[in-house]
């Protein structure tokens, strides 16, 4: 079905979407089992997906929403179980087929090509004809701009598209070819407020139109304010599935409560915990003395931006022993330049940075972790960890050839597995063994393995970047307890664009904007219409050119 | 008996994790199956290509069985071993060097500029150092050798490390500079005075390597085998080694993890690079006493497939070396009695490489333990595959 060769169906099939109405269930997952080695990833699970509708799949990271959804795009395949789409048992082989079948996928990261334009893109999807149909494509374009109710410039290259754009042109993408089916992993993870709200738009045009429409994640909020139907997983299970009735009948509260009753089950003991899971956790704030040593401080520091990434300009900062800078802003205004220029990844080209009072901003990055300074990067996959390499290496990576792991140079196997043990068990990560491949755990689990390395042996001031983004309810909880910590004698600065966040674990909040502070605000009532004025005010000068996020939407 | 298998399972799996199948069980167990995973990979490629090349040789109207017979014949029995292993000497210093720098994802394809660049040099200098004794001058020619191995890929090692400048290309213009620069050393300021062919002065024989006792093996094999076990000890058991795994594995944490990573890229290619002039050195100080323009035995293009073979480990690309030198010495003579050029040796390599690509393709679908290749390389060869094999899945649906 639906294997034509695109331009002949190019214009009927936007069309198309406006009229359907069948009662026949889109898909149906009809008793899904997926294992892997020492993980049953999907256990009988059971969905059906009903045209109109957008389906919540919500669950903790390694519940198994991914997997069951990569079978669905046809990445994996079931061990058992069968899958009906439109009434008809299929097969679905490759992702290919998934698309064949008119089911199209958005992933978590962006599959675009930054150097093309945004209809390249799309007609990278039509390379099977011999001559592109660059006329059809932009009408087709057009056509589903108009569906989605969004503005997509053809021309534009998909780099220079801020996140939300170019999550509706990868939504474009994934119904060039006539889905009936989207599915959205994650979708929300990335995107600023407006882009969400933008996208709460697009599915509601999506569904109005007839479609099928997947939504992942763990944020119980998206689910309850977005989902016409909530299914929830945990442990590879279905636990529990909320339908449209339920929905309208219930507040969001009482939703909210139902919804984390059934991910997290009986491990929760009491309602107070519930409670606190769902409203996130009120830090235990201490006024900190007035006379606390300054832990770290950044004089006047410069340095360069990458690419489309800007640089800092003139960041003068203090943190104290016992305390918690936040460090609030856009995404993409000079985060990473920031946290690099402190974990020592990135040299300063001015100024000074200043640890426990002494400079080090001509030390590597090796003397500055063996002094103390520690950096938890956002980047977990690609930089945070070797996947290939065991965990246990993994938690040591960090002081290759430092006492006791290395000796006269040689490795120490034993000491490294004895420490490695220590650490899973102090941090509770859950790994098939300390032998297992970093990469095969989830990012929950990831996560606390490169907070086991950074804030063992010795850490004194503690760098975080995004340090929940992307984690389940229960680990951010935990992370975020972890920092707190920190102010027992110690310090951490916080770089995040989460603003609850940051008005939950600091006790200062610095405004970063286009690579410079812009204002500082102390924590407590009224701080979050204060940090929100700074994030904004700078830019509304509009003398320079805008920060790339907010300049894609203007 | 356990510690020979817990040998060859590291030898197998080195650094890397064990790899994650159900049912695993003991730790015994899964060293008996990864032991038997790398022997499927290893030599089922070799054996594949033997018997292809059998079929070939029927087609061609020889007996196969012959032809393998005088293999063995001229490349193992009567004496003719020691001529292989002193064959296998350049081979497998050539192939550590190449496994020290793939390991952290650097192809130095540069070997037969290194590798001329320093043969041409030793002969240059040899005649000089003739007063000397014959321990001393034999320590400066082979680091004579090695330094010129290691010269030579200092600008691509620069280059990629300040530029990230692609070193296949970079190392690869090299080699044809080097290849240039060894004929004008041999014809021009090297060239012996006494004759009219253009070559250089022979080392006189009691100034080359000396022969084991009883046997006619030069040292420089014993040199290699050791050279093998230190880069073994090396890569496996040091700090060093692991950087050079992680940098190899994932640059970006390598930097993150505070590897001095343009440093350690231009070590690996120093070290590269001598570890191919030492080849030189073995070679010419071992076997032929002078260099003929023109002359490139290209070993470096012959060693790479048993390179992968053995999976980057410089222990267990001894006996692949062996192999291929018993293989090449033996089918020199043997493919002149079946009147066939020696350039069916290339055949057989090629088919080799031929079948460890088969396999590789089988084994990502069959899970046969890890992989020949680099996480980084095997990503961008298997792309092409993966949509391949998804194209032809979809049009099986569209056609039912």
């Amino acid at each position: 079905m639906n294997d034509q060769p695109v331009p002949q169906s190019a214009r009927s099939e936007p069309a198309e979407l406006a009229a359907a109405s069948d009662q026949t269930p889109a898909v149906e997952l009809l008793g899904i089992g997926k294992s892997f080695p020492g993980v049953v990833a999907n256990d009988d699970i059971s969905l059906v997906l009903r045209r109109g509708e957008v389906h919540c799949l919500l669950g903790e990271n390694g519940a198994g929403k991914s997997t069951l959804m990569a079978i669905l795009a046809g990445m994996q395949q079931p061990d058992s179980g069968r899958i009906r789409v439109a009434g008809e048992d299929v097969r679905i082989s490759s992702p290919r087929a998934a698309l064949a079948l008119g089911i199209g996928t958005v992933y978590q990261h962006s599959t675009l090509i930054g150097a093309l334009s945004v209809i390249e893109n799309l007609l990278l999807g039509d390379s099977r004809a011999l001559r592109l149909d660059v006329a059809g494509a932009r009408q087709r374009l057009a056509e589903f701009s108009a569906i989605l109710g969004v503005q997509v410039d053809p021309d534009t290259r998909a780099r220079d598209l801020a996140l939300g754009g170019q999550q509706q042109v990868e939504i474009i993408k994934a119904l060039w070819r006539g889905s009936r089916v989207l599915i959205l992993d994650e979708p929300t993870s990335m995107l600023t407020p407006q882009a969400v709200h933008e996208l709460q738009s697009v599915l509601e045009r999506l569904t109005q139109h007839g479609l099928a429409v997947v939504f992942i994640t763990h944020k119980l909020h998206e689910a309850v304010a977005l989902g016409d139907r909530i299914s929830v997983l945990r442990a590879g299970r279905l636990t529990g599935a909320i339908d449209r009735e339920q929905i309208k009948a219930s507040t969001p509260e009482q939703l909210e409560a139902a919804i984390v009753r059934l991910m997290f089950g009986d491990a929760l003991d009491t309602d107070e915990e519930i409670a606190e899971l769902q409203l996130g956790v009120e830090g235990h704030r201490r006024t900190r003395q007035a006379d606390a040593e300054v832990a770290l401080s950044l004089e006047h520091a410069h340095a360069r931006g990458d690419g489309s990434q800007p640089g800092i300009e003139d960041v003068s900062l203090t943190l104290h022993l016992g305390e918690v800078l936040g460090i609030a802003g856009v995404d993409g205004n000079g985060q990473r330049a920031l946290a690099e220029v402190i974990s020592g990844q990135r040299r300063l080209t001015h100024g000074e940075i200043r640890f426990l009072g002494a400079p080090v901003g001509s030390l590597s990055i090796a003397a500055r972790e063996k002094l103390g300074l520690r950096y938890v990067t956002d980047d977990r996959l690609g930089e945070g960890i070797v996947g290939a390499m065991p965990v246990s290496l993994n938690l040591v990576l960090k002081r290759i050839g430092q006492a006791p792991y290395w000796r006269h140079g040689r490795i120490r196997r034993d000491a490294i597995d004895r420490d490695a043990r220590a650490l899973v068990e102090r941090f509770d990560i859950r790994t098939p063994g300390i032998h297992a491949r970093a990469a095969t755990l989830s990012g929950g689990n990831i996560q606390k393995v490169l907070l086991a390395r950074e804030l063992s042996f010795d850490a004194k001031v503690v760098a975080f970047h995004k340090p929940t983004y992307g984690l389940d309810v229960r680990t951010t909880r935990t992370v975020r307890r972890m920092i707190g910590e920190l102010r027992n004698g110690r310090a951490a600065l916080v770089i995040s664009t989460d603003l609850d966040e940051l008005l939950e674990v600091s006790d200062r909040i610095a405004v970063l904007s286009r690579g410079r502070i812009v204002g500082e605000v102390e924590n407590g009532p009224g701080a979050a219409e204060q940090v929100g004025r700074l994030m904004i005010s700078d830019v509304s000068l509009g003398a320079a050119p805008l920060p790339e996020p907010l300049a894609g939407r203007v | 008996m356990t510690e020979s298998l817990s040998l060859a399972a590291e030898a197998a799996g080195v650094l890397d994790a064990q790899p994650d199948r159900p049912g695993g069980g003991s730790p015994r167990s899964r060293r008996v199956n990864a032991l038997r995973d790398a022997m499927m990979r290893s030599l089922v490629p070799v054996l594949l290509a033997l018997v292809a090349g059998g079929v070939l040789l029927l087609v061609l109207g020889d007996n196969p069985f012959a032809f393998y017979g005088n293999i063995w014949q001229y490349g193992i029995s009567q004496g003719s071993w020691e001529d292989s292993a002193m064959r296998a000497a350049p081979l497998l210093l050539i192939a550590v060097g190449l496994i020290v720098v793939f390991r952290a994802n650097i192809w130095n394809l540069g070997y037969d500029g290194q590798f001329l660049l320093g043969a041409a040099l030793i002969t240059g200098v040899a005649p000089h150092l003739e007063r000397l004794p014959n321990a001393l001058s034999l320590v400066i020619l082979f680091a004579v050798a090695m330094a010129a191995g290691g010269a030579w890929t200092i600008i691509p090692a620069l280059l990629k490390a300040r530029y990230q400048t692609n070193e296949i290309i970079t190392t690869l213009m090299m080699s044809f500079i080097g290849i240039g620069v060894a004929n004008i050393l041999v014809k021009g300021p090297f060239q012996d005075p006494t004759v009219n062919i253009p070559q250089t002065r022979v080392i006189p024989f009691d100034h080359m390597l000396p022969p084991i006792p009883g046997t006619r093996i030069h040292a420089g094999v014993l040199v290699a085998l050791g050279v093998a076990l230190l880069a073994h000890y090396v890569l496996t058991r040091t700090s060093f080694g692991l950087r050079l795994h992680v940098l190899g594995a994932n640059p970006r944490a390598a930097a993150h993890m505070g590897v001095d990573v343009r440093g350690l890229i231009v070590r690996a290619f120093l070290i590269s690079g001598a570890l191919v002039g030492a080849a030189a050195a073995a070679d010419i100080l071992g076997v032929w006493g002078y260099v003929r323009a023109n002359w490139n035995p290209a070993y470096g293009d012959t060693v790479i497939p048993f390179v992968f073979l053995a999976r980057l480990n410089p222990l267990a690309v001894i006996p692949f070396i062996i192999f291929f030198a018993v293989l090449s010495t033996g089918g020199d003579l043997a493919a002149a009695q079946a009147n066939l050029s020696t350039d069916f040796l290339l055949v057989l390599v090629a088919l080799i490489l031929l079948f460890m690509t088969v396999i590789e393709f089988l084994g990502r679908r069959r899970d046969l333990g890890g992989s020949y290749l680099t996480p980084g390389l095997r990503a961008a060869l298997r792309q092409p595959l993966v949509r391949r094999r998804a194209g032809a899945a979809s049009s099986n649906e569209a056609s039912r």
